[in-house]
């Protein structure tokens, strides 16, 4: 579904922000790519949508994210971005979900029952036609889960899909990235939301993959997590009354 | 609330007026467009002398804010910063312009008051049109009219982009503003020694904001053409607005409706 393939990302000429990273993402995996701040999550995922230049081989369904391939790997991938505002630039919550099926040809009655047909499965309907700038932080990050799932992508990808929402709507989310039916990459700190809704994890650090397998076993080695610049998942750190 | 956030709210408001819900909002926006251009035009065809004639043309907006629902006093407020502009243009004409025209009881009246009258009035008027015809019609729509005439769709994507990304700068500055005056309390405005860096970072986070939107719209499928939601359909009653507009603003233009109701009364 996804490979990278020795691939390397750097900014001009400094020191390489990921380095010969090499993974799967097989068909249905919900992978959670975990790791401290300027670990290279973020670059990973930019590398992976085409915003950047990389070196070595990113493929997405068999096909390699290089210039010419850029629209049909964009299809394939739905990207929820960290900060919703910079997602949604249209006046209200219909346009913004109706500028990709739009873009992709869709007819306006088809645009119409597909906006139906996932607000209806996230309870959102009554958000149809509210104006971005009048809905809540809570609100605005599930309504941009929207936009993304009404493109129907094989693979979503999220960028700290939990950040700064509270623990209620927080808890929406994960219900909602827990009921996807399709292939998840998430890069979050909320280790609690990653042991919620990824069987495996991804373990950046400088730039390299330091650790891959099972959520349960790497969220488990505290030691690994600290010489990471991490902490064991709040559940499972021992804090709990 | 800073400057830039009541900027920032002005601009929203807008957006919130354009979306009621009246018989004007519900005009096919090309209808409202053409009428607006065709009002404008014939308004600033008067002559300048020619008061008489242009003071009925208020009726137009004054029936327009009527029925929109839209508050003539938003109007006045939104435009204090262009009013005194408009003003401003034929404030010297009373100076250049000293043959007597008219006399109102025993009080003569230049040719240069005269005109000056007339300009603010043809100023004022334009920008009243203009005001009705994007407060009842959202920029989208007014885009998508746009395109259905033809206006090449870079102008038009452009036309929308510059009004969104306002809105973002706006927001940019009134955050960085906040930070300031957070930690410079007392002062007024931003100190001159700070506004390099001020505009150096406004104009970095500016991009960077802008980046992230233009990503997001990458990654959804855009690629150089904003496919605008479907344009209301022109119904009868659009159409017939649009020809019974245009034929009472020429009808209007050339029939001095305001002498001949004058002549009735003094009879």
């Amino acid at each position: 579904m996804i490979r990278f393939e020795n691939v390397s990302v750097q900014y001009d000429k400094s020191e390489p922000v990921l380095k010969d990273l090499s993974f799967h993402i097989q068909k249905g995996e919900k992978v959670g790519l975990i790791g401290a701040n300027g670990a290279g999550k973020t670059t990973l995922m930019n590398a992976l949508l085409g915003l950047l230049p990389h070196e070595g081989t990113i493929e997405v369904e068999g096909i390699e994210v290089e210039k010419q391939n850029l629209p049909e790997i964009r299809k394939r991938l739905g990207f929820v971005f960290q900060n919703s505002d910079n997602q949604m630039f249209m006046p209200t919550v219909y346009e913004d979900m109706s500028f990709a099926p739009l873009n992709y040809g869709h007819s306006k009655e088809q645009v119409d029952r597909m906006i139906d047909d996932v607000l209806e499965q996230l309870e959102l309907s009554e958000l149809k036609y509210r104006h971005n700038h009048r809905i809540s932080g809570g609100e605005k990050r599930m309504a941009a889960i929207a936009t993304i799932l009404v493109m129907r992508p094989h693979v979503i990808l999220m960028d700290e899909p939990t950040a700064s929402l509270d623990p209620y709507n927080r808890r929406k989310v994960i219900d909602v990235m827990r009921s996807f039916d399709r292939t998840m990459l998430v890069t979050s700190h909320d280790l609690d939301m990653i042991v919620d809704t990824c069987q495996r994890v991804i373990l950046l650090s400088r730039g390299r993959i330091v650790a891959d397998g099972k959520t349960d076993v790497i969220l488990h080695d505290k030691a690994l997590l600290e010489a990471n610049r991490m902490e064991l998942p709040f559940r499972w750190s021992g804090n709990r009354e | 609330m800073n400057k830039a956030e009541k900027s920032l709210y002005e601009i929203r408001e807008m957006d919130d007026l354009a979306a009621g819900d009246s018989p004007v909002h519900r005009l096919w926006p090309l209808s409202k467009f053409f009428v607006t251009i065709a009002y404008i035009i014939t308004v600033m065809s008067f002559h300048k002398y020619d008061l008489n004639g242009l003071f009925v043309y208020v009726l137009y907006p004054v029936v327009m804010f009527q029925l929109s629902g839209v508050p003539v006093r938003t109007f006045f407020r939104k435009m204090r910063i262009v009013l005194p502009l408009v003003i401003a243009v034929g404030v010297f004409n009373p100076v250049f312009d000293r043959d007597i025209l008219l006399y109102v009881g025993k009080v003569g009246v230049s040719g240069g008051v005269v005109s000056m009258v007339t300009l603010i009035l043809k100023g004022v008027f334009a920008l009243m049109a203009s005001f009705i015809l994007v407060a009842t019609t959202p920029i989208d729509d007014l885009c998508a009219a746009l395109r259905m005439i033809r206006v090449p769709a870079v102008i038009v994507s452009l036309l929308l982009l510059t009004y969104r990304y306002i809105g973002v700068l706006t927001e940019e500055v009134a955050i960085m503003t906040n930070a300031y005056h957070l930690r410079a309390p007392g002062q007024k405005g931003i100190h001159i020694s700070a506004w390099g860096s001020f505009l150096g970072q406004l104009l970095l986070r500016s991009m960077d904001r802008a980046n992230e939107l233009y990503a997001s719209m990458q990654l959804r499928g855009f690629q150089g053409n904003f496919y605008y939601r479907e344009g209301k359909k022109a119904r009868f009653a659009d159409i017939l607005f649009l020809v019974l507009m245009i034929a009472v603003f020429v009808f209007l233009r050339f029939f001095p409706l305001a002498a001949w109701i004058g002549k009735l009364v003094v009879r």
